[in-house]
């Protein structure tokens, strides 16, 4: 079949698109060797910032997901007077330019912030430690999970929810046995954004947590520190997260239609009666 | 065998809800156009929607008295709720669905209701009529003081219909449990329940046996719901001592009911005779017009002729030869001809 001139247009233009896309991290790639991808990522400064940004980013996903799941589905089951206004503030970190969150956060939990008097007398300094970046990930990551979750658990149809309750489960059994579940799939996908996100946050720690290695000095921080010092490095950390993201950013697209799948196989047990 | 009794008043989006029932051990069927309310009534009976006003009761139990801020949530409420699209949980198999009420009676439901051989499969992979029978089990596993069942045959396709429509009458008369049944069917109400309420704009226009609302249907609605032609008209008094009515339609029919005014004339199409001439016999009433379509039902055929539906066996339409756009006379008797407020 002869290609149409629209078809011909639309392809040229997202070889264009793909092309730009892909270039920057073809040049990641091309520019190192096997034995410098190596040496980069063995360095001190490659091992600290991936075991400080792996700590930080499993506590902020375990922050998000404890109190993201329940934030959700309040907001997907219940309507309320300024239910909307909610759901924005939710979602506002999402537009928010990072450094507004870094300096918000340490206009918070700063020694000289709203609550550092009060931290601080509880005898914890929360600025430029790990608990920082646990924070800043979790505020600047957390909408891309509750945004995704409440869109998960308002497509649970609310019948279902209804024939559990007629069932005689509760609405704490209701919704761990049907609408948890049943949104799992898009829980997961979100959860996989959140943590894609996470990973590659940098504005809002380097203000607030700062650049220690070791101590709050994550993968981002680690090739903006190195790029001026040690270029092949900086470079490899860089193929690193370029390889993490990627693989996060896949997993949350597959997620959901292995749910589904998942929940939709044939699985007849015992001899199928020929009716 | 316990009674529920139901006392609603509640605003709906243009009508109030204002019914009062009571149900022993026997099937009520709520019939009406869509948007009538009646699905908010089983979902309040549940406890999935809390009126303004109200009084539920089951035996002794009360489950919803406003009155005395009194409102069970659905899972405190003995009730067995079988929704139009079943709701099954997608997730789990036919086993765990019927098992998610209670789990003591799973073997024996599952063997009733003829689905231990699907019990590893999910929803999705089973018929239409299947699930049906899935989600009456789930229901049933609670066991259930009261059992309500929201369309349950619209789901399913013509042929699987009345056999199912069969069996879960069986089942119903076997269960003696108090039973409201939602649909817009008259057939299907006829079919299933005792008693059927016809509910319009959330009001009971009629409640009794289906006989009874085929006999005396209160007004032109009820008697359109169970299957009459409806012939609107203007009625007088007659010279001969029948109520004349100028239809609409442009013919003159006589009835034996007094009546004046802007009625509907009810006649049900087996109440009407076909010729080729006016027969001379008793009946006073004969519309003659072009047959407009004739449609097979099983051994019987529906005749439109003009304004007027009627059915005939497939052996008078045989013998008589009838023919789409033939002009024929339908008759029928001045004592058929039921006048009706409500035009």
């Amino acid at each position: 079949m002869r290609p149409s001139a629209f078809g011909v247009v639309l392809w040229a233009a997202a070889c264009v698109a793909l092309a730009f896309l892909l270039i920057p991290i073809v040049a990641i790639f091309s520019e190192l060797t096997l034995g410098e991808l190596r040496d980069g990522l063995t360095s001190d400064v490659a091992r600290d910032a991936l075991r400080v940004t792996a700590e930080t980013n499993l506590a902020a996903m375990a922050l998000i997901l404890l109190f993201g799941t329940p934030t959700a589905y309040l907001l997907a089951s219940r309507s309320f007077r300024g239910r909307t206004v909610l759901v924005t503030l939710v979602e506002l970190p999402l537009v928010l330019p990072p450094a507004v969150a870094g300096i918000g956060l340490l206009a918070a939990f700063g020694r000289l912030g709203l609550l550092g008097g009060t931290v601080e007398s509880l005898g914890i300094d929360i600025a430029f430690t790990k608990v920082a970046v646990i924070l800043a990930v979790t505020f600047v990551a957390s909408p891309f999970y509750v945004r995704t979750a409440i869109a998960a658990f308002e497509a649970v149809d609310p019948d279902l929810v209804a024939a559990s309750r007629t069932l005689g489960a509760g609405p704490a059994r209701t919704f761990a046995r049907v609408a948890l579940p049943i949104a799992s799939g898009g829980l997961g996908a979100g959860a996989a954004l959140a943590f894609a996100r996470g990973l590659g946050e940098f504005g809002a720690t380097i203000m607030f947590a700062g650049s220690l290695q070791g101590v709050t000095q994550t993968l981002s921080l680690a090739v903006y520190q190195e790029f001026d010092v040690d270029f092949d490095t900086a470079l490899a950390i860089g193929a690193l997260l370029v390889l993490g993201s990627a693989l996060v950013l896949f997993a949350a697209k597959v997620i959901p239609s292995w749910r589904r799948s998942a929940s939709t196989s044939i699985t007849v047990s015992g001899p199928s009666a020929s009716r | 065998m316990e009674t529920l009794g139901v006392d609603l008043d509640h605003g709906l989006r243009s009508f109030r809800l204002a019914l009062a029932l009571d149900a022993g051990a026997e099937t009520v069927a709520l019939m009406g156009p869509s948007g009538a309310g009646k699905t908010s009534v089983l979902r309040a009976i549940a406890g999935l929607l809390r009126p303004e006003r109200g009084h539920i009761t089951l035996g002794g139990d009360t489950w919803l008295d406003t009155a005395r801020r009194i409102d069970l949530p659905p899972e405190r409420r003995r009730v067995g709720l079988v929704f139009q699209e079943y709701a099954l949980f997608p997730h789990m198999t036919v086993r765990a669905n019927v098992a998610f009420g209670g789990s003591e009676r799973v073997d024996e439901l599952l063997e009733r209701f003829a689905i231990a051989s699907l019990a590893g499969a999910r929803p999705s992979a089973i018929s239409g009529g299947e699930r049906q029978r899935v989600a009456l089990a789930r229901a049933l596993a609670r066991d259930p003081g009261v059992l309500l069942l929201d369309e349950p045959l619209s789901a399913l396709d013509a042929h699987t219909r009345s056999r199912v429509r069969q069996e879960l009458r069986e089942l119903l008369l076997d269960l003696g449990l108090p039973t409201l049944i939602v649909t817009h069917d008259f057939e299907d109400a006829a079919a299933l329940a005792d008693r059927v309420g016809v509910l319009v704009d959330g009001r009971l226009l009629q409640i009794g046996p289906p006989s009874e609302l085929v006999a005396t249907p209160a007004d032109a609605f009820v008697a359109g719901f169970t299957g009459a032609n409806l012939l609107r008209g203007t009625a007088r008094p007659a010279p001969n001592g029948l109520t004349e009515v100028a239809l609409d339609a442009g013919f003159t029919a006589y009835s034996v009911e007094p009546a004046g005014g802007r009625v509907a004339l009810a006649v049900y199409p087996w109440e009407v005779s076909v010729a080729r001439e006016a027969p001379d016999d008793s009946a006073v009433n004969h519309v003659r017009a072009p047959i407009g379509s004739i449609m097979t039902l099983g051994n019987r055929v529906r005749v439109q002729i003009g304004p007027v539906t009627a059915e005939v066996t497939t052996q008078s339409s045989e013998r008589l030869g009838l023919r789409e756009g033939e002009v024929v006379v339908a008759s029928f008797k001045a004592t058929g001809a039921r006048l009706l407020s409500g035009a």
